[in-house]
């Protein structure tokens, strides 16, 4: 890469980084501090806004950087991923906007925890989401290491690890300071900017074959040298029966995960009331979906321009596909038209990261303060000093990302928040359907749902081939693989289910049948929802 | 509260194209895509009785009013999750277990792959429309009249206990 690209794609990363911190700073010129205003901005927004801001926080490096990439290497097995993206939607739209807006205040817990015995409750659901989000952030964080190792040229480790730690101070900085509010603004700015540059690259695909799409995918099964096969599954997952299971796994956590995961559950508190809850998720189902389409274009576009050896090339996991495929439709990497959209394309994927990163750590921080803080603590304090804690866990949350995503930074980011989902759908999804629909639900069997789908869920991720065993895993060196698949999900999620279960029909105290037409008729209909 | 509630229901509809868009009357139980007859209110079953605010749900709960809301919800999201899980989970299961058969071409290059992966697309829209459509049409309204009786109930009982 030439200086040119670096000095612009900086200069346009800065210019996003100044106005989003300008954003930070004038939404909290004269902030209370309630707790009201930092988990959720005042649940003042508009269904639009929230819309704009749920695509924000779901269109995420994975999808820009990730899937594109898979599908410019694997062909169709890639566009498996967005179909599952997308399809989870219906199950958010169906089951959980609506009630969970109408029952919680700020986390998953508040649903789970206004029908049973608080405490275990809410340290057992705190515990999960915090761990559902440092994994969905250490994926956010490889990405931004591996889009900055493009940009400055090979593998500068130096300029990796700092990029690395940059995004994560940054983050610190969104949430600490500017709570939802910032935090919300800052996704809708990247989810238009987003949208924007996928359309673009989407139109220059299309333009360059002539709007032929049967001849873009042509050109891209010649190129990729598989011949048709590129455009039929099993490029990835054919093969062994090991792989055929391990996407069917992958398959079930993409669509169960998304209803199970902290930072979007916290966006529906964000408005006003379920309905406005129910439009914010038809909006953003119409925005994801428009963008998964684009992100189908851009893959097979990459493979068919870029070509997958040049892909392989730059980063062995396909991540950087799309700025590549920038870089071509410009006019190539010496044309003034390369080098703008290259760094415009880049810094539209660094802005990505740092709006998904913000969203994802104020969940967490909120899971931290609201759950496991004030279930742990002895008095009741201020609310005050809750909405401190939750700014001094953002901190520490950072730090933990950072700390990880150093040391996974060869993984595929779509690969590592499959793993997010699968977790998230395992522990946070089971005791969430229960405790919305099951009349005889009790203590235990919430508990026994998080625990027994969080902890087979990274177990098997433990014993799998992504830690060990394998000479792409994380310590190649060693092998205690005892687990064939790479995704947990299909043993994990029904063991949650299962787990729940058996928590409620073993347990001693009988289900509180008031406290259930509470959760019900507050569910459907609003009443004393705040 | 109160006035955001306002605000959601009069001024913001308009921009939302969503939201208005193709009141067709297809997905409509009835077929005529007016709004559902309203269903009885709550209120009168519970006027002037007493105790606590636990007592005010479980009525509430086993109100006609109310019974009628949670039945027209789960007639319409049970078979949906079911279809559209099937669907998805089957073509999951066959993408993965008979690639052969997705590879048949259908027109060009364009495969049974592509076309069920872009009929999943399709069908995810055209549930997420008939969803929103059906909850405006049959829910909206008696759960608003449901929440306003539940909350004069439920207010009632704590002055009555102060």
């Amino acid at each position: 890469m030439t200086g040119n690209h670096q000095t612009l794609a900086l200069l346009l990363f800065s210019a996003f980084v100044a106005v989003t911190l300008g954003i930070t700073t004038w939404v909290s010129r004269n902030r209370h501090g309630s707790a009201e205003e930092f988990y959720v901005g005042g649940r003042l927004f508009s269904p639009m806004e929230n819309g704009f801001a749920i695509s924000g926080d779901y269109m995420s490096a994975a999808s820009f950087l990730g899937v594109t990439g898979l599908i410019a290497l694997y062909g169709y097995d890639g566009l498996l991923y967005v179909v599952g993206f997308l399809v989870a939607w219906l199950v958010v739209l169906f089951l959980v906007a609506e009630l969970v807006r109408n029952c919680g205040r700020f986390t998953l817990a508040d649903v789970v925890a206004a029908r049973m015995n608080e405490r275990p409750v809410r340290i057992a659901a705190g515990t999960s989401s915090v761990t559902v989000s440092v994994l969905y952030l250490v994926a956010q964080m490889v990405g931004a290491g591996s889009l900055v190792a493009l940009l400055l040229g090979g593998s500068s480790e130096a300029a990796r690890n700092w990029t690395v730690i940059g995004v994560g101070a940054l983050m610190v900085i969104y949430v600490s300071l500017g709570g939802m509010r910032a935090t919300t603004w800052i996704q809708i700015v990247k989810a238009v900017l987003l949208l924007s540059g996928s359309i673009v690259l989407t139109v220059l695909v299309l333009v360059r074959f002539h709007g032929d799409v049967n001849e873009l995918l042509r050109s891209a099964a010649e190129r990729s040298g598989h011949g048709d096969a590129f455009l039929a599954p099993g490029l990835k997952y054919g093969g062994d029966w090991t792989a055929r299971f391990d996407f069917i796994s992958l398959g079930l956590a993409l669509v169960l995960g998304t209803a199970g995961l902290p930072h979007i559950l916290s966006r529906f508190y964000t408005v006003p009331t379920a309905r406005a809850a129910r439009r914010s998720v038809v909006w953003s189902i119409g925005l994801i979906g428009g963008f998964y389409l684009m992100t189908i274009v851009l893959g097979f576009g990459a493979a068919a321009i870029v070509g997958p050896e040049t892909v392989r090339g730059a980063n062995a996991a396909g991540n950087t596909a799309v700025p590549l495929l920038a870089l071509d439709l410009g006019g190539g990497a010496n044309s003034a038209g390369g080098t703008v959209l290259f760094a415009v394309v880049a810094a539209i994927a660094f802005a990505t990261i740092l709006a998904v990163v913000a969203g994802i750590t104020l969940a967490s921080s909120a899971s931290v303060a609201h759950d496991l803080y004030a279930s742990m603590r002895r008095r009741h304090a201020k609310p005050r000093s809750e909405v401190a804690v939750a700014r001094t866990a953002a901190v520490g949350i950072g730090v933990v990302a950072i700390a990880l995503g150093l040391l996974a930074r060869d993984l595929n980011v779509a690969f590592l928040v499959g793993l997010a989902f699968a977790v998230a759908a395992s522990a946070n999804l089971p005791v969430l359907l229960y405790s919305l629909f099951w009349r005889s639900f009790t203590t235990r069997g919430a508990v026994w749902a998080v625990y027994g789908g969080l902890v087979p869920a990274l177990l098997l991720v433990l014993l799998s081939p992504v830690v060990s065993g394998s000479p792409d895993s994380l310590f190649p060196s060693v092998d205690f693989q005892y687990f064939p698949l790479q995704n947990p999900g299909l043993v994990s999620i029904p063991l949650g289910f299962l787990a729940g279960w058996l928590g409620t029909v073993t347990s001693a105290e009988p289900p509180d049948e008031a406290k259930h037409a509470e959760t019900e008729v507050r569910s459907l209909t609003g009443a004393g929802a705040v | 509260m109160e006035k955001h509630d306002g605000r959601d229901t009069g001024e913001v509809r308009f921009d939302d194209p969503w939201y208005d868009a193709l009141a067709s009357g297809w997905g409509e139980l009835d077929g005529t895509g007016a709004p559902a007859p309203a269903v009885p209110s709550a209120r009168p079953e519970h006027e002037g009785r007493a105790g606590g605010t636990a007592d005010v749900y479980l009525e509430v709960q086993r109100s006609a009013a109310f019974q009628e809301v949670r039945s027209r919800y789960r007639r319409f999201v049970v078979p949906g999750v079911a279809v559209f899980f099937t669907w998805y989970v089957g073509y999951v299961v066959t993408a993965t277990t008979a690639p052969g058969f997705m590879a048949r071409p259908v027109a060009g290059a364009v495969n049974v792959a592509m076309v069920a992966g872009l009929g999943q697309f399709l069908s995810t829209f055209l549930f997420t429309w008939a969803y929103a459509r059906h909850a405006r049409l049959r829910r909206d309204r008696a759960a608003l009249d449901l929440r306003w009786d539940t909350q004069e109930l439920t207010r009632s009982v704590r002055g009555g206990e102060r």
